[in-house]
């Protein structure tokens, strides 16, 4: 075990998977001689060389289209999108593409590619470097869809992913890179894309969240245990496509109680399908109604630290009180 | 006795047995086009891509290719091209009728949406001009590889117009991939002519602005095509990088069988087009050269419109697609 931060984590693991297997290539915006703008690449082009690790021109829906051309032909692309807010010109060549490349040709061609990219907010990068972009892709049959919260979660998923023979997006909120530390194993473990972890065990009520909220619920549910003696179950989903449900719906069965949370606006997130499934399969087994905190419906994270703040906080201490709150009802 | 000009076909080493089987794909395009509108108008199939007055164009660049060994990146419009790369007529058809055994898909996309692994044909989809950075991907892998393939990629101009077209072309100049990219210019997509899709005559200019080479042919002369294709591919194989081929050629059908042509364009401009058919212009070549005579054109119709009826029978009695299996293939099915 080596303690390293969550971005650390990933420059070793695609360092070591890259040493291990001349299939993968890595490409993206300035990936080479700059090393990434998070450095996750530092230090890669002189490995590895310029065949292996392509700086490529200010084009999202290009660099995903070729990655996706070369996963097609023998190669195991990996794609970084900078920021996941410039992933968007890329929509059709991830969803109609990627994703549907095996569908399409019923299993004859496939797409084994990861795209990784940093997401998410509350480093002050304001609208079109803060955005959590995981419900438009979660929906799409065919992709996979992982944000892991710890450096070890963040090793493990980049292994699976990488050698998933289907597309992966693989997301990194920002928030975690520097600030989450935390053992990882030092073999070359992988964790399968679709199995949940329970950070925090519990008896009284259950909170599934995954990203840089896990972090923030830990905080919120160690206070209250402390305060009120009220245990919180803490899931972090990690994969939100495909989702583990019997892992959720075991922990909801035995608390009760459930809420979720996620960063992402609040309508039509990935927590909605979250709290749906909880509905559907545990409804008679829950004490109180379920419990969903998504970020405000406001169209992004806004720049200045007060507007920045209220789109996590809208009110003071909001994720404690509801906690709370549900394991009072 | 010393010749004192070559004809084009002898310049280019092509054989008689060549510019017969170019002929014949012509042609075999030409028949299987009118059988899928007759297929249509009978009711059997929602859905026809005409072919018709492309045939010349995609003949003379996909004889060029190696079946079995380089890429090919067809789009919808490009039977001619597929024929070449090894997909038989009652693929085609499967194809068309959305059967089981329709090599391009199991009957899940609609009729023309080539794909086929073993035969390297890769899978594109309609959104348009999404397969020209795939080409550049592919041709970049089958470089990193030591392979000696080169991935072709035919669209229209309108495809020129979308912004994958542009970056795909970019990154393939860029990294000098061993890439031919085909424009088949019929003046329209869809209904918009080619002055409202761009400002300049030829898209074979914009090649200047990748900095690869842009050259215009005739897409109604096979062997001028085949000639400008079989340069790129040379090119190609050496290392020099990509090339853009524009044909200029003219769709005589509509753009699809839901499509009414006569709403854009007149009777007499299309009619004018037919009258520089390229399969009669490539005919009277080679009954100019004693290729072939009348007598000999009429047999190999004959035996084609033969081929083509049977391989309709074959498809049309294959079996559909089982409704269960619309679940299948979303992942890959181990790791379910």
């Amino acid at each position: 075990m080596t303690e390293k931060n969550l971005v650390g984590a990933i420059r070793d693991t695609l360092h070591e998977e890259m040493a291990a297997d001349e299939r993968i290539v890595l490409l993206g915006e300035d990936v080479g001689v700059r090393g990434g703008v998070f450095k996750v690449s530092e230090g890669f082009l002189d490995d590895f060389g310029e065949r292996r690790v392509i700086d490529t021109p200010l084009a999202e829906s290009g660099l995903i289209g070729v990655a996706i051309g070369m996963a097609m032909h023998g190669l195991v692309p990996v794609a970084e999108i900078e920021f996941a807010d410039f992933i968007h010109p890329a929509f059709d060549q991830i969803v109609s593409e990627a994703a549907r490349m095996r569908y399409r040709t019923a299993g004859d061609w496939t797409c084994p590619l990861t795209i990784r990219t940093p997401c998410g907010g509350g480093i002050h990068g304001a609208l079109y470097h803060s955005q959590s972009i995981e419900a438009f892709y979660a929906h799409v049959p065919g992709l996979k869809v992982v944000m892991p919260s710890t450096p070890a979660d963040a090793a493990g998923l980049l292994r699976s992913a990488i050698h998933d023979p289907d597309p992966v997006l693989f997301l990194e909120h920002k928030k975690c890179y520097r600030l989450v530390k935390g053992e990882v194993p030092d073999g070359s473990e992988r964790i399968p894309l679709g199995l949940a972890d329970v950070k925090r065990p519990g008896r009284d009520l259950t909170v599934v969240t995954y990203g840089y909220e896990v972090h923030r619920c830990m905080e919120a549910a160690g206070r209250l245990a402390d305060d009120d003696g009220v245990e919180v179950e803490i899931v972090d989903v990690r994969s939100l496509a495909p989702l583990d449900t019997e892992t959720i719906l075991a922990s909801v069965r035995r608390t009760s109680r459930a809420m979720v949370v996620y960063e992402d606006n609040r309508t039509y997130g990935a927590g909605a399908e979250i709290a749906a499934t909880i509905a559907e399969e545990a409804m008679f087994d829950l004490d109180a109604p379920i419990v969903r905190i998504g970020g405000p419906d406001i169209p992004a994270m806004p720049y200045a630290a007060a507007l920045e703040h209220y789109f996590t906080e809208p009110e003071p201490d909001h994720l404690y009180r509801a906690m709370r709150d549900l394991a009072r009802f | 006795m010393t010749k004192v000009t070559e004809s084009p076909h002898e310049a280019l080493a092509l054989t008689s047995d060549d510019l017969l089987g170019m002929h014949r794909t012509m042609l075999l395009a030409r028949l299987i086009d009118e059988a899928e509108l007759r297929q249509n108008r009978m009711g059997r199939a929602p859905f026809v891509v005409p072919v018709s007055g492309h045939e010349g164009c995609q003949v003379g660049t996909a004889w060029a290719m190696r079946a079995g060994r380089d890429i090919w990146l067809p789009y919808y419009r490009d039977l001619a091209v597929v024929l070449l790369a090894g997909m038989t007529p009652t693929e085609i058809f499967y194809g068309l009728f959305s059967k089981a055994l329709d090599p391009s898909s199991g009957g899940r996309q609609m009729p023309n949406h080539w794909g086929s692994r073993r035969l390297g044909i890769v899978s594109h989809s309609s959104p348009i001009a999404t397969q020209i950075p795939h080409a550049a991907g592919l041709a970049y892998a089958a470089a990193y590889r030591g392979e000696d393939a080169v991935a072709a990629c035919w669209f229209g101009e309108g495809a020129t117009s979308e912004g994958d077209w542009h970056e795909g072309m970019n990154f393939a100049a860029i990294h000098r991939v061993p890439a031919i990219f085909v424009c088949e210019n019929n003046e329209y997509a869809i209904s918009v002519p080619q002055s409202k899709q761009m400002a300049v005559r030829d898209v074979a200019s914009r090649a200047e602005g990748y900095g690869m080479p842009g050259v215009v042919v005739d897409g109604g002369d096979v062997l001028a095509c085949y000639a400008a294709m079989r340069e790129a591919h040379d090119r190609a194989r050496a290392g020099d990088g990509p090339t853009l081929i524009e044909c200029k050629t003219y769709r005589f059908l509509p753009h699809t069988s839901d499509d009414d042509d006569k709403t854009y364009r007149s009777k007499a401009e299309v009619e004018e087009h037919r009258h520089h058919d390229p399969i009669d212009r490539f005919t009277a070549y080679l009954i100019d050269h004693g290729m072939i005579d009348h007598e000999g054109v009429k047999v190999v119709h004959a035996d084609l419109k033969r081929d083509v009826e049977t391989a309709i029978d074959e498809a049309w009695d294959a079996p559909d697609p089982a409704p269960e299996t619309a679940t299948r293939h979303v992942f890959e099915e181990d790791a379910r």
